[in-house]
């Protein structure tokens, strides 16, 4: 099964098979990539109504980084994340996850894919109403290979306190936590964020960046955090723009921003 | 307006099959009430109609030969309209091509008019002509089975002389709708016919010349039935009357009126729990669409559509899936109607029968399922109503759950997420979560109490036939007869034991309450015919005493040591007090049981007998029967085998079709309920479906998540729907109760499992459609959008 070569390849120190990097590497060379993606292309629809979400896009993104994938509404920046979590497939194109080529997988590998090195934080927090936030958490880390414990994940999110919540319990920032938790929990390779302070407002969304800012910190997780607030892009390793379903651009921040100084 | 009711077509074709799941169950409880009382009516009108075109008699009495002038003093009894007499006799047929003894009951018509009660209706040839004693006419389920045709004959043994009867004309009387001979359970076409004979032939025939054996009398409609039939009893007791009886006796009636109790029966019992059913499903759909559309309805509300629009459209909803059922319960029970309409046609020998659509029926039937409908879904629109338009606007903010208290026992880490969730799910709405309970329940309640009947006739027929009644013949002798005769019988070829009986026509009293009845006085060491206890074990027949039937017993409201009041109707009429003995369980008939010399003691009379018992050789019963069929004292054959056969048979053709709709009907109960449960899990769970699939849950994972709580809510379901069936099956036999038969109550552990079975494959069934749908789940959209 792809799962069990998917976790164990996760450690192994080998270049990757796919093709060699080209214009989104910047400097430090002896980075180690976690995903390349070549000539993506995704097309919805057919004929008159055929949306071109993305146009051709090459990106790679290095194993530990934060990268925030900036762009206007209707860009392509949640089709393209969605088609790295393996929850889409390009209409064209090419993605590989170290030397895993995604694009070739089935349904479902692609599930064994998420289960095992993903970690999905969405705008909307999708938490299980019936389940309290430890539960929320649990529910990941009973399917999961070695995970952090809930209470554990919950506190990396500042959460040690509302353990038994249940989301109706819990305001949109704390629901927006425990999805944080609920992600990192498995220690999966890489996080996946699509807008996560997009329902929130700055101060309650500071809170939710700073616990995405410390996984990334405290324990390694290569990070993709959607957004189209430029303030938000300042926390960043690299802000990848994209404008019309292409790559429009990508700069390198010479100084990161602590999250908590952010501010919109 | 326009654009609303096209949102509705949008809405209902997008739940499409849970509207036609709905209107199914409808549909099912709509169909049995226009086939019941759609049926119920059409027989109850042909009946009445029937009865008074051909005056139907209202009292009828044998006796052994009473004078003729005594005819005119009961006319003269007030309140009575009018009275015929008639020489009746049952006599042993022998008829070309069938070596079996049938059993002819041949009844006297007045030669030079028409038969002032119970008329008959000439179906071919023609009537009698006057002086021709050898001229029939016979009865058409007879006359059927036979092949005959005017023109054909056949011989009776009449009065020790063998007669050949000539047919002149098939015949239909209202006395015989119903016909069955004697000792018999069910109609036996070929082996009991009825045939009209002239009065004067029949009448030198018995020497009953001046004299009548039989009465009946039509009656005023003011008149007082007991009253009547008290003093027609005080007129003929001096000349052997055996009790003069109401319709309510009369068995033809008796039956046809079981049968449309049965109908009644069945169309209060089996509705309400379909239309319940369906009130039910229909309330989680509105009640789910209400929760989903609550910014639509907001919006609506905002723009100016008043609340009672907003009602109007959701109960448009209710209607439309209500009056879908409505008009697939017609044509179903259109069909029915017309399909158990030839089956009566077949059981029952009436001159005209029309499973007629009546508007009232159908208008009935409609109204109830609309007002169930309305009903069960009042508190879902009324939701609607209620909603400010602006708090519809804002999406309904997270149910709120809690622990249940079964995992506060639990010791944390035992039950998995997915398994949490579900029991949270039940104890969230735990009255929906009843109500489907009770729902899929229901399902197998209705396969129990219908495949029920199966097992009853089969325990009916084990007891009656292989338990009680072991002989393969019995043989009725014309008189009472020495003990000797049964010795010359056991001589008869193929017979390998034989066993006298005698049986005596008695009413019984106790305190207030007289039943009329028959006493069998069987050997107390009888081997073939048994008296069983309420246990099935053969009961022993004290040398004093009487053993009553429990039927009996309740009708008389007597016990064992009770003392009753025995009247005999025949011979010299001894009236003696005799103890209970004991009870014994029976199904058919309500019968009582004496030691065979006891009751000879208790008559009077030497050590007589009324007839046989047989064991025979099956090789030789061609032989046994051509002797039975020209032995003179023989007034009766009753074949066991044969009476075996038609019993199943009667069985089969009346039952198997109306019981195989019925478990079509609790599969579709079942399917009804799950199906539409899971669309409902479905469409309420399946933003965290989608989310837990995005996680790398894999789809078994999903649908364990939104099937499971089906799962267990169908375990607590299947044995409380056995619970339920038993109790639907126990209501069944006790209004199928009467005193010409009962049903056994009496479940096999196999109908359990047959009904079980049933449901699971319907669960089965839904859940593969519901899969198909899990996987087909949109994972990106469900991430996009708010819910
Ligand atoms: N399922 C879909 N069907 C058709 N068009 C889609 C679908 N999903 C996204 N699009 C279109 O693709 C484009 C990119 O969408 P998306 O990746 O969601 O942009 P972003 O996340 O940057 O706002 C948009 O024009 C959007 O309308
Ligand atoms: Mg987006």
């Amino acid at each position: 099964m792809a799962s069990a070569g998917l976790s164990q390849d996760r450690s192994a120190n080998e270049r990757p098979r796919g093709p060699q990097g080209t214009a989104s590497g910047p400097g430090r060379p002896e980075r180690r990539r976690a995903f390349v993606a070549r000539g993506l292309t995704k097309v919805y629809g057919k004929g008159e109504v055929a949306v071109h979400a993305l146009r051709g896009v090459d990106l790679e993104l290095f194993a530990g980084e934060l990268a925030v994938l900036l762009g206007p509404s209707g860009s392509g920046k949640s089709t393209l994340v969605n088609i790295m979590g393996g929850l889409d497939v390009p209409t064209a194109g090419q993605v590989f996850f170290h030397d895993l080529e995604l694009t070739a997988f089935d349904e479902r590998a692609l599930t064994a894919y998420r289960r095992e090195n993903v970690g999905f934080v969405f705008q909307f927090y999708n938490l299980v109403p019936s389940l309290t936030a430890r539960e929320n958490v649990a529910l990941i880390t009973d399917i999961a290979r070695n995970p952090l414990a809930p209470e554990e994940a919950l506190g990396l999110v500042g959460l040690a306190e509302r353990l038994d919540h249940f989301p109706a319990e819990l305001s949109g920032g704390e629901q927006q936590r425990v999805a944080v938790a609920r992600a990192i929990a498995k220690k999966p390779e890489v996080l996946l964020c699509d807008e996560p302070t997009g329902a929130l407002d700055s101060k309650t969304g500071v809170l939710v960046l700073e616990a995405i800012e410390r996984v990334n910190r405290e324990l390694g997780t290569t990070t993709a955090m959607i957004t189209h607030n430029a303030a938000i892009a300042e926390m960043a390793d690299r802000v990848i723009s994209l404008a019309d379903g292409r790559i429009a651009g990508v700069r390198e921040n010479a100084t990161k921003r602590p999250a908590r100084e952010l501010a919109w | 307006m326009r654009a609303l009711n096209r949102k509705l077509l949008r809405d209902l074709w997008r739940i499409k099959t849970q509207v036609l799941a709905i209107a199914v169950v409808v549909g099912c409880g709509v169909a049995i009430i226009v086939m019941a009382l759609g049926t119920m009516r059409s027989l109850e009108e042909t009946r009445a109609t029937y009865y008074e075109r051909y005056r139907f008699a209202d009292v009828f009495a044998h006796v052994k030969r009473a004078p003729e002038y005594l005819a005119e003093r009961i006319a003269g009894i007030p309140g009575v309209k009018w009275a015929e007499t008639r020489v009746v006799a049952d006599v042993i047929l022998d008829v070309p091509g069938m070596a079996e003894p049938a059993t002819g009951r041949l009844v006297s018509i007045p030669e030079h008019r028409r038969p002032a009660l119970n008329d008959l209706t000439l179906r071919r040839g023609r009537l009698l002509a006057p002086d021709r004693p050898d001229e029939v006419l016979v009865d058409e389920t007879f006359a059927e089975a036979h092949g005959f045709r005017p023109g054909d004959h056949f011989f009776a043994m009449i009065n020790d002389k063998k007669r050949k009867l000539l047919i002149v004309g098939v015949a239909l009387s209202p006395e015989y709708i119903y016909s069955v001979g004697p000792g018999v359970l069910v109609p036996d076409k070929r082996r009991f016919g009825v045939m009209w004979i002239s009065r004067e032939a029949l009448a030198s025939a018995f020497d009953l010349e001046g004299a009548f054996n039989d009465i009946s009398l039509s009656l005023l409609p003011s008149a007082s039935r007991p009253e009547i039939i008290e003093r027609l009893d005080v007129l003929l007791d001096p000349y052997g009357n055996t009790g003069a009886y109401d319709r309510d006796d009369q068995v033809s009636h008796a039956y046809l009126s079981g049968e449309m109790d049965q109908l009644v029966a069945t169309a209060t019992v089996a509705p309400p729990i379909f239309l319940g059913v369906a009130a039910f499903l229909l309330h989680i759909v509105v009640t789910r669409l209400v929760a989903t559309e609550r910014e639509q309805i907001g919006l609506l509300k905002s723009f100016g559509y008043g609340n009672a629009a907003v009602g109007w459209h959701y109960l448009k909803v209710v209607l439309f899936v209500a009056g879908l059922g409505v008009v697939l319960g017609f044509a179903g029970g259109a069909y029915l109607g017309r399909l158990i309409t030839e089956l009566y046609t077949d059981l029952f020998r009436l001159p005209f029968l029309h499973y007629r659509l009546s508007l009232d029926v159908f208008a009935l039937a409609a109204l109830v399922t609309l007002a169930a409908a309305v009903l069960g879904t009042l508190n879902a629109v009324w939701r609607a109503v209620r909603l400010p338009p602006a708090e519809a606007m804002v999406p309904a903010p997270p149910a709120v759950y809690r622990r249940t208290a079964v995992e506060r026992l639990e010791p944390r880490g035992l039950v998995g997420q997915p398994t949490r969730m579900i029991l949270r799910h039940i104890v969230r709405w735990p009255l929906r979560a009843a109500m489907t309970t009770l729902g899929i329940s229901l399902g197998v309640a209705v396969l129990v109490s219908t495949l029920f009947f199966f097992d009853a006739i089969e325990h009916l027929i084990q007891t009656y036939f292989h338990h009680a009644q072991r002989q393969d013949v019995t043989v009725t002798f014309t008189e009472p007869s020495v003990e000797r005769v049964v010795y010359e019988v056991g001589r008869l070829p193929g017979v390998l034991a034989v066993e006298p009986y005698r049986a005596v026509a008695v009413r019984l009293r106790h305190g207030p309450r007289s039943e009329r009845a028959g006493i069998s006085g069987l050997e107390p060491d009888a081997a073939l015919r048994r008296v069983l206890d309420t246990r099935l074990r053969q009961a022993a027949i004290p040398p004093d005493g009487i053993v009553l039937s429990t039927k009996l017993a309740e009708l008389l409201a007597a016990a064992p040591g009770d003392v009753l009041t025995v009247e005999v109707l025949e011979g010299r009429r001894p009236v003696r007090q005799v103890p209970v003995a004991s009870l014994v369980e029976e199904y058919i008939g309500t019968p009582a049981y004496m030691d065979r010399h006891a009751l000879n003691r208790l008559m009077r009379e030497g050590p007589v007998v009324s007839g046989a018992y047989l064991q025979i050789d099956g090789r030789q019963e061609e032989a046994l029967y051509r002797e039975l069929k020209d032995t003179p004292v023989v007034a009766g054959v009753a074949l066991q085998t044969v009476a075996l056969r038609t019993f199943r048979e009667t069985m089969a053709e009346t039952m198997d079709i109306m019981i195989s709709f019925y478990v079509m009907f609790g599969g579709l109960i079942a399917l009804g309920v799950m199906y539409n449960s899971a669309r409902i899990a479905l469409s309420e769970h399946g933003r965290e479906l989608a989310t837990l699939r995005v996680l790398g849950f894999t789809r078994f994972e999903a649908l364990y998540i939104l099937l499971g709580e089906l799962g267990v809510l169908t375990l607590l379901a299947l044995p409380l729907g056995c619970l339920i069936g038993y109790g639907i099956a126990w209501f069944f036999a006790w209004s199928f109760d009467t005193d010409l038969f009962r049903i056994p109550m009496f479940i096999e552990r196999a109908t359990y499992g047959a009904a079980v079975l049933v449901v699971l494959v319907a669960g089965a069934a839904s859940a593969l459609i519901v899969r198909r749908r899990v996987d087909r789940l949109n994972l990106v959209a469900v991430l996009k959008t708010r819910e």
